[in-house]
């Protein structure tokens, strides 16, 4: 399964037509411990590059970006359990935001994959 | 640092501080040999242009010293007016060539006694000491973090060995400006350029008790009209706490309403590591600014429920020794 990335520091992992989308580890390193996130309803549709969700430290609050388009079909219930130290704990896995109903493929393909965003993150 | 000439001790004070009074509402006359004062230069609308630290040193030599401690966003501005303020009457030294560390924390009296001198460890909240080891040191028992603390003037050819001694000690670690923002926001004390601007009164930001009573009955600082009047008749708007009911923590620039409608406007917020929940400084319209009020935070469009409650959000633990 391919995990792509984009400049915003969301991953995709794309099944099927159901993108599951996060915050990269990188991310989640620069922002330090979690102390909010908000994620969209269930049903809510989002453009490529739209603000869907905010995850906030300490430090700073960040908008978290659609990196392709679709309609959020499922959010993590642990964040909506403010579970938010999953973010923390497992950005690329269990911290996961949402699952997105994709409607174009082409926009997944045309991110970075991991040795791309490797590369990119490193020249940051 | 300004220094007036021709004058000895108590009269050399008295006449600098008079020059400095002409900016700032404060009792700087007043200020004792080794004292520090908080005080801000206001201008004619009774809006504070910065807020800023005065010490007086204590040792003989210094008479009619004063050392100003402005926010390095102000400079230019402070200096300008300083320098207008105190033409011809007093020399204006720019103190280029030294640096400021601040030491701050619970063991902050351990460290500085153990690295600088153990007579550290005896001064009280907002005095004022020169010390001699790396090169020179003007040290005053303060900060802005709300917990005990030393600011370490030093020359800049001292700075590093300083810093590396300080950092070499068990209980101390580097911590950035983020840090210090947290700790500043959980003290309630007010951030220049957030919390206060050059339309905000002292009055509306509650910080009356740094205007002296020789001052207020004076009424002769910059802005003296509306900050008198404020005095004795309450401000339209006032400096207060905010705890969000839930998590979401609202950052400055949040609209506050209350039954629709809008009230005030949050200046700083953010999250309390010491107390696990978000936290915000603001100012709303006096009638609502009632301890225990309910209002309404407008974070992303959505209307969220909080409550005002008292400053600071964290208790300080400055150092202040018994009275014998």
């Amino acid at each position: 399964m391919t995990t792509r990335f984009t400049k915003d520091h969301e991953w995709v992992r794309l099944e099927g037509d159901v993108a599951t989308v996060g915050i990269s580890t990188y991310a989640a390193e620069q922002l330090g411990d979690v102390v909010y996130a908000e994620l969209p309803a269930v049903g809510a549709s989002f453009a490529q590059g739209a603000d869907m969700a905010v995850v906030e430290s300490a430090k700073t609050a960040s908008d978290v970006y659609a990196p392709i388009s679709g309609e959020v079909v499922d959010a993590n219930a642990e964040i909506k359990g403010e579970n938010w130290q999953i973010i923390n704990d497992a950005p690329q896995d269990g911290g996961w935001f949402v699952k997105l109903k994709i409607a174009n493929k082409a926009e997944f393909d045309a991110l970075m994959d991991e040795a791309a965003y490797a590369d990119y993150v490193k020249g940051l | 640092m300004p220094k007036g000439h021709g004058l000895e001790g108590d009269d050399a004070h008295k006449k600098v501080a008079s020059l400095i009074e002409r900016l700032a509402p404060g009792d700087i006359q007043g200020l004792k040999p080794g004292q520090v004062r908080y005080t801000m230069i206001t201008n004619a609308e009774g809006g504070v242009l910065d807020d800023l630290m005065i010490a007086r040193p204590a040792e003989p030599g210094a008479a009619g010293d004063l050392y100003i401690v402005v926010n390095a966003g102000c400079k230019h501005q402070d200096w300008a007016l300083i320098e207008e303020a105190t033409k011809g009457e007093a020399n204006l030294v720019r103190a280029d060539d030294r640096c400021l560390l601040a030491l701050q924390g619970p063991s902050a009296h351990v460290v500085a006694a153990a690295v600088i001198d153990p007579a550290l460890a005896e001064m009280s909240f907002m005095s004022v000491k020169r010390y001699d080891a790396f090169g020179r040191l003007t040290v005053t028992r303060s900060g802005y973090t709300g917990e005990d603390g030393y600011e370490i003037l030093v020359r800049a050819e001292h700075a590093t060995d300083l810093a590396n001694a300080l950092l070499a000690h068990a209980e101390v670690k580097p911590i950035g400006l983020g840090a210090r923002d947290s700790l500043r926001l959980e003290a309630g004390l007010c951030l220049y350029g957030h919390d206060l601007d050059a339309t905000t009164s002292p009055i509306e930001a509650d910080l009356a008790w740094t205007i002296q009573k020789r001052r207020r009955e004076a009424k002769d600082f910059p802005g003296a009209a509306r900050i008198s009047d404020e005095l004795a008749n309450g401000a339209k708007r006032k400096r207060v706490g905010i705890r969000p009911n839930d998590r979401a923590p609202a950052r400055e620039g949040v609209e506050i309403q209350v039954a629709g409608r809008r009230v005030g406007v949050v200046t700083s917020g953010g999250f309390s590591p010491v107390l696990n929940a978000p936290i915000s400084i603001g100012y709303v319209d006096t009638e609502f600014a009632e301890l225990g009020a309910g209002i309404d935070l407008i974070i992303r469009g959505q209307a969220r429920p909080a409550t005002i409650v008292p400053l600071p959000f964290v208790p300080h633990k400055y150092h202040r020794p018994q009275k014998a």
